[in-house]
């Protein structure tokens, strides 16, 4: 009882004082945004937002209200997190493999990567990226064409427009593939149980994903209208591309940054992983004749991303969380449209603010409930 | 005699309750001011480098006609224009400094507008510069005015201004599609611009002419002759200080009515024998215009003195280094202009 006591007084006391601080603020905040004349509330979400933003996702203009213009920024920010950490894996994954290289030159270039690009301050390196291209790339009417009829110009990538009939049979049709695909591979592992025959379905995957589509196009009535960019004159010296989707440099930018930067340490994550494991594993698994890429793939992989995959996770809510130096280049995401523009258009500080925050957590959070699942999910099943 | 008595009493009663209440009343400072004098510094916000409005030299010195403003409102309240502390913002941390209570004086080219006024806990207390938003465009391109702007168009400025709401009604009154790349700090923006990113730079017109200076070859820019917005630019303070209020407003309104009776930081201290009683009003020679803020009656001339009028402070900060030589319509409405206030008297 007395040692209950011991245990639970502390945490009371704590829990007050919490609260207390916490409420001391509210209660400050409250006091003096009445003495100074200042409403708290959300209503201002449903006004008119009359101002415009440079790239959006989903149609937005000036008379939309503020609470669409927090979704583009929002959506801004989901899609340049979610390149960044493609790309970063990609480059981590490479990087980290290549840091074990038995080849000299291959485990020194990615020493020196890691080291370079970890240790400048990532701000830098994004006002280097953004103006560095600004300064390498081309005026639209010097541009030269790149695969094609895509052009990389100082105004953004321009690449071809798009426009699909019957879309949505399209997507149908890889989703079909896609069961398809899971329907055969339950199917060739019974029968690598049964029989102890590899059946080749990679191979069949891939045909069949190429096949489905192509299928769609021919009997499902899909058909794309490529519009090829052509150079428009704006003046005497301005030139753009239309018709073409075009990708702003700022994103170009931001995205090279962030995915160079948070691949050096994703990197050192896949590097401990690899190393984490020991050396007897790989020595019997080439002993019962495994193949280097099976070693790899079915020893060494599996258990290294036990140890890969939490340092990882906080890499993934880094690079989300730094995505917010956005604002530095112009990009619009949600710090910049929401708690940039809109919170000066409408002086609404503390609520702007507060949903911003609200929103960083959300999205930190769902990236560690996604990440934690699989970490459960390839974790050691103890029977 | 006792009846007698006790008239007497309510009467020495209420003679010491109104004199208590006129003695508050004469001694009733501001707050602010109070906080100031205690300091020994006023604590001003002004821009990141605006050249000719608020810009800081190698040094670390200020300079410009918003910086004028602090000066003056310092030369008052506590003898030297020197004991100033600023603060520089970026348009989106303006306001929301001074609410809180970090400055006490926005002096950071801000447009005054019906919202920022009556919404979120400020007072504009007049207007220092009358400016329009304008364009920039490279001279290369051949365009002369705003009427030759096309569908596509890529216009570079600052977010969180109204520069931001302004592009947007001129693009849309026109039908014409543009594309807005809009940065944080100013410096972004010209550099951005002058990268070749953006085929013109919005802003008001005061800040094209001072960014144009630091442009890689000025030469090479012009400002398109279209003035699309009222852009009255002013001081700012917060809400519910009604004495340093006018404080800050007065000490501006002395710098112009100064200009307007050819009074001048060398030649304030001979206009106190003038024969004028408006100008020896403004240099403390008559009456008791400083009392009414709390303030000795020299507070005027100290101004005058220290920081000088509205065109000497225009002269060395504008028009000198050839950001506007030209002072359309910040004129003396006697010369012209629309500069007119209130008298002081």
């Amino acid at each position: 009882m007395n040692n209950k006591v011991k245990k639970i007084i502390p945490q009371i006391i704590t829990l007050i004082t919490v609260a207390g601080i916490f409420g001391f603020f509210t209660y400050n905040a409250q006091l003096n945004m009445d003495n100074r004349g200042i409403e708290f509330g959300y209503g201002f979400l449903k006004q008119e937002s009359s101002f415009d933003v440079q790239f959006s996702l989903i149609d937005y203009d000036g008379s939309h209200s503020y609470a669409r213009a927090y979704l583009v920024g929002l959506l801004n920010t989901l899609l340049v997190s979610f390149i960044g950490i493609i790309f970063s894996t990609i480059i981590g994954i490479i990087v980290g493999v290549a840091r074990l290289s038995p080849n000299y030159l291959i485990r020194n270039s990615a020493s020196f990567y890691v080291e370079f690009f970890r240790n400048i301050p990532l701000l830098l390196q994004i006002f280097f990226w953004y103006f560095a291209a600004l300064r390498a790339l081309p005026l639209p009417q010097d541009a030269e064409a790149w695969f094609g009829s895509t052009y990389m110009t100082i105004k953004g990538y321009y690449v071809p427009l798009f426009i699909w009939d019957n879309l949505d049979v399209f997507l149908y049709s890889i989703l079909g593939a896609i069961i398809c695909i899971g329907v055969i591979k339950t199917y060739a592992k019974k029968i690598q149980e049964n029989e102890g025959k590899q059946l080749p379905v990679f191979y069949i995957s891939l045909a069949l994903i190429i096949a489905f589509p192509i299928l769609s196009f021919v009997f499902g009535g899909v058909n794309i209208e490529v519009k090829t960019p052509e150079l428009k004159q704006l003046s005497a010296t301005g030139y753009i591309f239309e018709p073409a989707l075009s990708l702003p440099p700022e994103l170009i930018a931001l995205v090279l940054a962030l995915s160079l930067y948070t691949a050096t340490f994703i990197a050192e994550c896949v590097r401990a992983g690899i190393q984490g494991i020991s050396k007897g594993q790989k020595e019997a698994a080439a002993s019962i004749g495994l193949t280097p890429n099976q070693i790899l793939k079915l020893v060494i992989m599996p258990q290294a991303l036990r140890i890969i995959i939490p340092p990882t996770t906080n890499q993934y809510l880094n690079l989300t969380k730094n995505s917010s130096l956005a604002a530095a280049i112009a990009y619009p995401d949600l710090v910049l449209v929401f708690a940039g523009t809109a919170l000066m258009q409408t002086g609404r500080a503390i609520e702007i603010v507060s949903i911003t925050m609200l929103t960083y957590l959300s999205i930190s959070l769902s990236i560690s409930v996604l990440m934690n699942w699989y970490n459960k999910k390839i974790a050691i099943k103890e029977k | 005699m006792f009846k007698y008595l006790k008239q007497l009493t309510s009467f020495l009663a209420m003679v010491a309750v109104l004199f208590a209440f006129t003695t508050e009343a004469m001694a009733k400072k501001s707050k602010t001011l109070k906080n100031t004098q205690k300091k020994g510094f006023v604590r001003c916000g002004v821009s990141q480098g605006l050249p000719g409005f608020s810009n800081a030299d190698a040094s670390g010195n200020w300079t410009g006609v918003d910086v004028d403003v602090c000066r003056a409102v310092a030369a008052a309240t506590l003898g030297d224009a020197n004991k100033v502390k600023f603060t520089p913002l970026s348009a989106k941390e303006r306001f929301t400094a001074l609410t809180s209570g970090e400055i006490d004086i926005l002096s950071r080219n801000t447009t005054w507008t019906l919202s920022r006024d009556a919404d979120i806990g400020l007072t504009f207390v007049g207007v220092n510069f009358y400016d329009g938003q304008g364009f920039m465009v490279r001279k290369s391109s051949g365009i002369t005015s705003v009427n030759q702007f096309k569908n596509g168009i890529s216009a570079c400025t600052n977010i969180g201004t109204t520069t931001e709401l302004n592009m947007r009604d001129f693009f849309n009154s026109r039908g014409i599609s543009y594309e807005p790349v809009a940065f944080e700090k100013a410096d972004e923006v010209v550099a951005a611009y002058d990268n070749g990113r953006c085929d013109t730079y919005t802003t008001d017109k005061s800040g094209l002419a001072a960014q144009r200076t630091k442009m890689k070859n000025p030469d090479e820019h012009i400002v398109l002759p279209e003035t699309i917005s009222k852009e009255p630019l002013g001081p700012v303070v917060r809400q519910g200080d009604s004495v340093w209020e006018d404080i800050v407003r007065w000490s501006l309104n002395v710098m112009i009515e100064a200009e307007e009776y050819g009074i001048t930081s060398s030649n304030a201290d001979s206009m106190k024998t003038s024969d004028n009683p408006a100008i020896k009003r403004l240099v403390g020679a008559e009456g008791e215009l400083g009392a009414a803020f709390g303030l000795d009656n020299d507070w005027s001339l100290r101004i005058i003195k220290q920081v000088g009028n509205y065109g000497e402070s225009y002269k060395r900060n504008i028009a000198d280094p050839g950001i506007l030589p030209d002072r359309g319509p910040n004129q003396l409405w006697t010369k012209g202009g629309i500069l007119y206030v209130p008298p002081a008297r």
